[in-house]
């Protein structure tokens, strides 16, 4: 390989890290590294205690705030229902029969969205990475279509396709597809060349190279990307099923703001949290178990 | 283990290139050589003398400007498992475990999983590493990881083992371990061996010949058998012979330096293209 080439490569990973910080600043939800993440966890109760104290002062303002209807000028809590009406309509929506609905039809579109992402984000993520022809083939009109966030498809996405379910499908797919995507590409660029030079030294051809080092060696990287990418497609699967949906949990928070029906919206708001936050953190855990060298304490690079 | 196939090596006129364009320059310059079956040979001389660009071409990695390299009479085109390459840092896949390391080689080959960790525990029997077989390699220290490359390069039975100052990032006293253990394990295998090193010391007691190259344009400069009977030890290092074959060394070395003043700046290209040969 040349020198030349090698810079070219360099470059092209460097653009392609900025791009992924993008992605990561877009959805807001950074990727932590494992070290900090074992940090947040080891507290002391001391600090535990404080943290407990800072919950109970914020849901009490909250109380305190709707029950008083406070109107602080630019904010005001005249119609928000307060944590004291919110658990009881929690508690009839979890006793309701459409709950199940809601829920399963939502997991349905994200899921549908998010592995159908992940399948299309990792071979394309994998040629880009490792051909330069494919690079200079697929990327243009990928980077055209890469700062058009997932949301701002609805309109066409509804056009684009004859059944709404498909076309919710499709707006979590895109939401999902670039952060996988880019890391993918990431991870496969930051492989060592030196481990591919001695893969091909022990007798590795050119299959064998793509799953015995190409991909193992990404898979930190493709990890992150999922996980990111399981954030948007959360975020963007709300959105889409407020304008197009039957049923889900974003068709039920709009649906309970069109009915007035105030404590339900918080409902769905703080379903949209659990479980996206939930499956996300799934994700990430279900990753580490495919990589258990990655965790060992001096695996990744200073 | 035993039976090793042929390692003969012969290198008629080699020329090589390096760098682009404006750049390209002649690393190595019609150097010629024949290195015996199961002959042990380190290649000496200082940095950017081309000795790892000598040792690239072997591998199969850098392409010859001129001339013909050949390992039993078949020109050398391309990497290939015959041809084993150790490097200075190793390159162990992080996301194997040490015994799935060393057996990639044979899962290369398609060979069963039980029967290619049984030679991967024996190999790494040799090499002094039984009980590590399911650490992953950052759990390892630098002597043991170069241990695991040694072993995982004699799995595919190589006629030929290069290793490019395979033991230069270690401390002295690792070093002198790892250059005793290089030396059971190779009466054990008797693989061909190009060794490049810049140590001295470490070529007279490994090779059975050294082959001291010179600066820019690299080139053999002088040819030193080292007589010493094999199961080499303390006693070898410490003997009068092997400090008159240093003084040698050391005057050769110290003749080239001043030869080589000139061509610092040459010589300091040739090292970054080593460096990236790959």
């Amino acid at each position: 390989m040349s020198n030349v080439y090698m810079s070219q490569e360099r470059s092209q990973e460097r653009d392609l890290k900025l791009t992924a910080s993008d992605a990561t600043a877009e959805t807001g939800s950074t990727a932590p590294g494992k070290s900090e993440n074992r940090r947040r966890w080891r507290i002391s109760p001391g600090r535990l205690i404080v943290r407990l104290i800072s919950l109970v002062i914020f849901v009490s303002f909250w109380q305190f705030a709707a029950e008083h209807r406070l109107n602080l000028a630019l904010i005001t809590f005249q119609s928000i229902p307060a944590p004291s009406e919110v658990l009881p309509a929690l508690w009839n929506l979890l006793q309701s029969p459409k709950v199940g609905s809601h829920i399963g039809n939502s997991l349905y579109r994200v899921f549908a969205g998010f592995f159908s992402a992940a399948l299309a984000g990792i071979l394309l993520g994998m040629m880009i990475g490792r051909s330069r022809w494919a690079a200079d083939l697929l990327q243009p009109p990928l980077e055209m279509l890469r700062p058009i966030p997932g949301v701002a498809w609805i309109p066409l996405a509804i056009l684009m396709f004859p059944s709404s379910e498909l076309s919710m499908i499709f707006i979590t797919f895109m939401g999902a597809l670039f952060p996988i995507l880019l890391n993918t590409v990431h991870g496969v660029g930051g492989i060592d060349a030196r481990l591919t030079a001695t893969a091909r030294s022990l007798g590795a051809g050119r299959l064998r190279l793509l799953t015995e080092v190409i991909l193992p060696g990404a898979a930190p990287s493709i990890v992150t990307g999922l996980s990111i990418g399981m954030g948007t497609s959360w975020f963007c699967l709300v959105t889409a099923e407020m304008i197009a949906g039957q049923y889900g949990i974003g068709y039920y928070t709009w649906e309970s703001y069109n009915l007035q029906r105030y404590a339900d919206i918080v409902v769905g708001m703080l379903f949209i949290g659990v479980f996206g936050m939930g499956s996300s953190v799934l994700l990430r855990k279900c990753g580490d178990l495919l990589i258990p060298w990655y965790q060992i304490k001096g695996a990744r690079k200073p | 283990m035993s039976e090793m196939q042929s390692g003969h090596i012969e290198a008629r006129e080699v020329s090589i290139d390096l760098g682009n364009g404006k750049e390209n320059f002649r690393a190595i310059d019609r150097v010629s050589f024949n290195i015996a079956s199961g002959e042990f040979i380190c290649l000496l001389g200082p940095s950017g003398c081309g000795k790892s660009t000598l040792l690239g071409a072997l591998a199969g990695h850098i392409p010859l400007a001129e001339g013909c390299l050949t390992l039993d009479g078949k020109a050398i085109i391309g990497p290939s498992s015959e041809r084993g390459l150790v490097f200075q840092q190793h390159t162990l896949f992080p996301w194997k475990k040490v015994v799935d390391n060393v057996a990639f080689g044979l899962k290369m080959k398609g060979i069963a999983t039980r029967e290619r960790h049984a030679r991967a525990n024996e190999l790494l029997k040799l090499v002094g590493l039984s009980g590590f077989e399911n650490k992953y390699p950052v759990q390892l220290s630098g002597g043991m990881q170069q241990r695991v490359e040694i072993a995982r390069v004699l799995i595919n039975q190589p006629r030929v083992l290069l290793m490019d100052e395979p033991f230069g990032a270690l401390d002295a006293q690792t070093r002198w371990v790892m250059q005793q253990l290089l030396l059971q394990v190779w009466a054990h295998i008797r693989t061909t061996v190009v060794f490049v090193t810049h140590d001295i010391d470490e070529a007279i007691f490994l090779a059975d010949r050294v082959l001291v190259m010179s600066h820019c344009p690299g080139r053999i400069r002088e040819e030193m058998v080292i007589p010493a009977e094999r199961a080499r030890g303390e006693q070898w290092v410490t003997s009068d012979a092997f400090m008159h074959l240093k003084r040698d060394c050391l005057d050769l070395m110290r003749e080239e330096h001043r030869l080589g003043h000139g061509a610092e700046t040459a010589s300091e290209l040739a090292q970054q293209f080593a460096g990236a040969f790959i």
